[in-house]
């Protein structure tokens, strides 16, 4: 089976702080990670390949220092690796990730590409369904479990807060990894030395630009842009009343024509 | 030396190792030194990561690594439980590079290739209850008997002789000749008339398995004997000079994590209105104790290259062993001064690092014993 693990390089946030003045993330100093939800999705794969065979690539867009992430990946057992890298691409939203991701993947053979639910700084969710949506092939996302059946199929446990659903899934698909998807392996110190030997190819604008629209990348091809990031501001407990349904409704349609909502 | 730096590949096997030893080591550090016992999974954890043959080549099972990225492991492992920094050098870098360096290649086949690839554990039992700093005190013999060498006599303080199960054994062939009348055997824990006793109870670095191991009339095939009749003692010497920088490492892992578990402390202790991290006495303290520790490191890595580019790295060995131990020993001792009653308390980590930095002043050579290595190369 040929699979694609699409990974993002994410500051560690469990370190990081937020910048009181600006309320954005202080990125200095703080040491990066793969993001979890795709560092489950690498398992996921190895496990697959170990049933299966088949190979592994693992794929991620960011700066040149991203090449760390790549390093790991493969040093936990990935066949190869490709960093998808240029000026062009800097700025991208999540749409125009997406269609540079996507591009990139369209240089590759594959049966299943695994992405992760989320990104840890970003937490919008949605680069793994944007790259299916770009490749027109078929995505399950808030994937817990992946299986694979005889007649070459796969069958995504999706995950809900209160239930899953069951999906079988013709290849190739796009599959959104949770971190529950697997516990990721170590990477090996032996691992770790050959990975170091090997070539994590780069592809960029020029690499790709054919299966692209220049209009759709970096930063002046988003179509949205983070105008701000702030901690929601604990407000005070607030009244509490209690009454029917009927008297709540009328409360809250009164206070909110009081405060000009609607 | 050009730079202080390391390479890629030695950072990335340095975030293996903190990353392995947080998760995995942490949660567990203080049951395996209360329960004086190392658990098995552990063991099978970091045979899975390739551990066990970090400076070997790949093409023995090792993991192609270096002396330095081994000194890394050794430090990051230490920081988080010291009893896996001794399990991992005395089969690191004393029982395996007996056979490495002197092993035939059937035996490295048939010897080396388990261990390396942690599939088997290593053990080195030279120490006796009358042969301690003077090794060549060594009483256990082993008489020729045809195909076999019949081995009699005890060991003392034989790290990780309830887990091992390949042992470089030291004994005499020849009685009349000292020293040079001693030689080294690889030894199956199997092998019928071993006994290994229970863990001996120590100060330290309790979770590693530290036993008297007995040898009554064991029959050992004239194929395990390593190098030549006689060469034991220069093998055990020679194990012995590079084990020493391995030490070095712990000991720097041992110091550096009271450090940074006394960081965490201090920031958050506070007494007379304020943190104590606030207070000079508490910062200069803690300066102090980063300097040494610094300058142990660098001593370490210096060694590792030395040994690495196969120079002569026994007196740096020595030097970094004398004075990261002793390092190690000032810092605990000043960490758990720093935590006052809490340090003193089992409850926290300090207290357990500094009754495991103790030993690193006496295994692998006293200190006494790196005085003497030392100023007998300086021509005095």
């Amino acid at each position: 089976m040929k699979i694609v693990v699409c990974i993002k390089q994410v500051p560690d946030t469990t370190e990081v702080k937020l910048d009181p003045k600006t309320n954005t993330l202080i990125r200095d100093g703080v040491p990066s990670i793969i993001n979890p939800d795709d560092k489950a999705g690498i398992e996921a794969a190895l496990t697959l390949k170990e049933q299966l065979g088949g190979t592994v690539t693992v794929v991620c867009m960011g700066p040149p220092q991203a090449d760390v992430a790549l390093r790991e990946a493969l040093a936990m057992g990935c066949d190869d690796a490709i960093l998808m890298s240029d000026r062009a691409f800097g700025g991208s939203d999540t749409y125009a990730t997406a269609h540079v991701i996507a591009a990139g993947l369209k240089t590759l053979d594959y049966d299943l590409i695994i992405t992760g639910r989320q990104a840890i700084d970003g937490d919008t969710a949605q680069v793994g369904p944007q790259i299916a949506e770009q490749l027109g092939i078929p995505q399950v996302s808030y994937a817990a479990e992946v299986k694979t059946t005889e007649d070459g199929a796969v069958v995504v446990k999706r995950q809900f807060e209160d239930r899953y659903q069951l999906l079988k899934v013709k290849t190739p698909c796009l599959v959104t990894a949770l971190s529950e998807l697997a516990q990721p392996r170590y990477m090996t110190v032996s691992g770790i030395v050959n990975a170091y030997n090997k070539e994590v190819k780069v592809l960029t604008f020029e690499d790709v630009k054919n299966n692209l629209n220049p209009d759709f990348i970096g930063l002046k091809g988003s179509p949205t842009n983070v105008k701000q990031s702030f901690t929601k501001q604990v407000k005070g407990a607030g009244t509490v009343i209690n009454v029917s349904a009927d008297e709540a409704v009328k409360t809250i349609m009164d206070k909110l024509i009081e405060k000009h909502i609607i | 030396m050009v730079g202080f730096e390391l390479t890629k590949t030695q950072q990335l096997c340095r975030e293996l190792f903190h990353n392995f030893a947080e998760n995995e080591i942490r949660p567990i550090a203080r049951d395996m030194d209360e329960n004086e016992e190392y658990p098995r999974e552990l063991l099978d954890k970091l045979q899975k990561a390739h551990m066990f043959g970090i400076p070997y080549p790949q093409e023995l099972g090792g993991a192609g690594a270096d002396v330095l990225t081994y000194t890394l492991a050794m430090e990051e492992l230490s920081k988080v439980d010291a009893s896996t920094g001794i399990t991992l050098s005395v089969h690191t870098s004393l029982c395996c590079p007996c056979i490495y360096e002197n092993g035939t290649d059937e035996q490295k086949e048939r010897f080396l290739r388990p261990l390396i690839s942690g599939e088997k554990i290593g053990a080195f039992s030279l120490t006796e209850p009358n042969a301690g700093t003077d090794a060549s005190g060594v009483q256990t013999t082993a008489d020729k008997d045809g195909d076999y060498y019949i081995l009699n006599g005890s060991k003392m303080f034989t790290t990780n002789a309830g887990i091992a199960d390949t042992f470089v054994v030291f004994a005499l062939t020849d009685k009349s000749k000292g020293p040079k009348g001693m030689s080294a055997f690889i030894v199956d824990r199997t092998m019928e008339g071993i006994t290994v006793g229970t863990n001996i109870p120590r100060m330290g670095i309790r979770a590693a398995s530290n036993c008297e191991v007995a040898f009554t009339n064991v029959k050992v095939p004239a194929d395990r004997l390593l190098g030549k009749e006689g060469g034991g003692y220069k093998i055990a010497m020679t194990a012995l000079g590079g084990g020493r920088i391995g030490i070095g490492a712990q000991a720097v892992g041992i110091a550096q994590g009271a450090i940074n578990e006394a960081i965490k402390y201090v920031k958050e202790r506070k007494q007379f209105g304020k943190n104590i991290s606030k207070f000079q006495n508490t910062q200069f303290k803690l300066a102090e104790m980063q300097t040494k520790v610094d300058a142990a490191r660098l001593m370490v890595w210096r060694a590792a290259v030395e040994k690495d580019k196969h120079g002569n790295y026994a007196p740096l060995a020595a030097m970094c062993k004398l004075f990261a131990s002793e390092t190690a020993n000032e810092v605990t001792r000043g960490c758990v001064q720093l935590f006052g009653g809490y340090g003193y308390s089992r409850e926290y980590p300090v207290e357990r690092a500094m009754r495991d930095a103790k030993i690193t002043e006496i295994y692998e050579g006293t200190s006494e014993a790196m005085k003497m290595i030392i100023s007998g190369t300086m021509k005095l």
